[in-house]
């Protein structure tokens, strides 16, 4: 037994914030593992310039988005490879983002239609200003040549 | 099921940050509040709780509901968690009423709250984004304020609804609440004010939009045994929906519109529904809600909405969901004055109420004017509702302005993501 055991204290500091009420301003991140699971084959595909949806046989419908079963009838879709060329579905310039975003704004969202396709795809649009894009408007696909594995990938030019 | 009654229901002010007072205490402001107002009423009558908040990454604390039940002195009587996006509150508000309706429970506790001032406005954005695929619409940029100016601008090309239009949603939801003194963004604005502020996500300006808040909402649900003891005036729950939708709303496929018992097949032969123009479950949420409480005509059975107007465009597209208008008439529905309340000058001219009926929407000043604790919104329209079914604006606001003459029904929206989860609930005066 040691009376006069002392915790061993360091020179690190802490960033006070405010004082009344005593708040601390701290950082905080993390290493996370994200598996894409199921999708993967997708990201696969971006890697090789390749849209892939996904298409269940049953109901006949062909999901733009991948989803490996089908919200109809929650049988196994099978992968399909979509059109490189659409349409403006619809579409927004965002100034403003999330933080990780920020630094990207003024940047250009879309949903993508396909022929063939019955729902609709996400993606960021280059090469047009804001006030250029239009409801309907044909719309190409291209993809990194470097790729990060990433939805952004593949982004869309006018066509 | 046997009937459920709302009994009381406090709320704490809405604030951009409000670091003096962390959830557990802003939480027993509201709750204490509630049981104040009703004389007799005890933390001994409390048979358990529901506690509602949204994001673990604004306290940074989990399990936060187990710590509010603790600081309240609940324990170690039942709780648990609800959580559903913006719909959170909305859905510990029906989760209570679960636990009465069933016998479960004499006197149930919905306490909800949100602390979102801990982190920067555009880190709050990413978190709140994050309630969005992260395969597939996180990463593309994060932003629902992008994902509801897309909506919107396919609800304009459907239905040639316009940016003057959804402003006026803001003029009037910021003017209503210059007399709501627990609102955080009161204001008198014009129309050109709500154009000329910054722009977030195009058509959609920043007073096109909520802000983030701190903030805590507590509604009490009981029994009619427990009411006929208190004595209190209570407010009946006489009808309940809840719809969802596909997480991400690219994978939104086309079908038919779901009729409200006052619409017709033919009144929508031409239109590919939802689309991203339109909330599916807001519309199945609300046909629930009406067949359960017997309302054959929206507009005319029900005096007032609280709806969940996170953006002024999705307040035009929740009165088409919930059939105050039809599909498409959403931007006429607002020239024409309909959601307006009547004693108001808004500095606006309105076209006229020939084709609609006038049902106050968001009296309280709704989302856009209050703010938005995620956790706590969908039950500070709870309270709000309960208060104007109860005739007791002027005692809770200090300010009888936005007091309804005798209300008899309102109905409380709750809506979270793009549309993924949606509460309708109707309360009725008894």
């Amino acid at each position: 037994m040691n009376k006069n055991a002392k915790l061993p204290e360091t020179e690190e500091g802490t960033v006070l914030f405010n004082v009344d009420p005593i708040m601390l301003k701290y950082h905080y991140e993390i290493d996370y593992l994200h598996s894409y699971a199921q999708d993967s084959p997708f990201f696969a595909g971006l890697a090789q310039k390749k849209l892939l949806g996904s298409h269940c046989p049953a109901c006949e419908t062909t999901y733009a988005t991948p989803r490996s079963h089908c919200m109809d009838c929650g049988g196994a879709t099978h992968w399909t490879e979509l059109p490189q060329c659409g349409r403006v579905h619809t579409f927004t310039t965002c100034h403003f983002g999330g933080e990780a975003f920020l630094k990207e704004t003024p940047f250009t969202l879309i949903l993508v239609e396909f022929d063939g396709a019955e729902t609709l795809f996400l993606s960021r649009l280059l090469g047009a200003d804001p006030d250029e894009v239009r409801i309907g408007m044909e719309v190409q696909a291209r993809f990194v040549r470097n790729s990060k594995f990433l939805a952004t990938d593949v982004y869309f030019v006018p066509a | 099921m046997r009937p459920v009654y709302m009994i009381t229901g406090g709320i704490t002010k809405f604030t951009k940050a409000n670091p003096e007072k962390d959830f557990r205490l802003m939480v027993k402001e509201a709750f204490d509040y509630a049981l104040a107002d009703v004389p007799g009423l005890g933390r001994e009558d409390i048979d358990g709780s529901v506690c509602s908040y949204f994001s673990d990454h604004f306290t940074r604390q989990l399990k936060a509901g187990a710590m509010v039940q603790d600081y309240l002195g609940l324990c170690p009587k039942p709780s648990r968690r609800v959580e559903g996006g913006g719909a959170t509150g909305g859905l510990g508000f029906q989760s209570a009423w679960e636990a009465v309706a069933s016998g479960r429970m004499e006197c149930c506790l919905a306490m909800g709250f949100e602390t979102m001032s801990r982190v920067n406005t555009w880190k709050g954005n990413e978190f709140i984004a994050l309630a969005s695929d992260t395969n597939f619409d996180y990463p593309v940029g994060g932003f629902y304020t992008g994902y509801y100016a897309m909506m919107v601008r396919r609800h304009m090309h459907e239905f040639g609804t316009t940016v003057e239009q959804m402003a006026k949603v803001a003029v009037k939801n910021h003017a209503n609440a210059l007399h709501n003194p627990y609102a955080q963004s009161p204001a008198r604005l014009s129309v050109g004010d709500v154009r000329s502020s910054p722009m977030v996500s195009t058509p959609l300006t920043i007073l096109d939009c909520c802000q983030m808040s701190d903030g805590a909402a507590v509604a009490i649900l009981a029994s009619e045994e427990t009411v006929k003891r208190l004595g209190v005036r209570p407010v009946r729950v006489s009808g309940l929906g809840c719809g969802t939708d596909a997480m991400r709303m690219a994978d939104r496929p086309h079908g038919k519109v779901p009729l409200l018992p006052h619409e017709d097949e033919a009144d929508y032969a031409q239109l590919k529904y939802p689309g991203v123009h339109s909330f599916r479950g807001g519309r199945s949420a609300a046909a629930q809600a009406y067949a359960m409480a017997g309302i054959r005509n929206p507009a005319q059975d029900l005096d007032f909405v609280e709806l969940h107007d996170a953006y002024t465009s999705s307040e035009i597209q929740t009165y088409e969901d919930l059939g105050l208008c039809r599909y498409g008439e959403g931007g006429a529905f607002v020239d024409a004055g309909a959601p307006f309340l009547a004693n108001l000058d808004y500095g606006l001219d309105f076209s006229g109420m020939e084709r609609f009926a006038r049902i106050p929407v968001n009296p309280s000043g709704g989302l856009l004017a209050c703010g938005h604790p995620v956790g706590a919104t969908g039950l500070m329209q709870a309270v709000f509702a309960f208060w104007q079914l109860q005739g007791s604006i002027q005692k809770h606001l200090g300010d009888g302005t936005l007091q309804l003459p005798e209300p008899r029904r309102g109905l409380i929206h709750s809506h979270a993501g793009t549309g993924t989860y949606i509460t309708v609930s109707i309360l009725e005066a008894e």
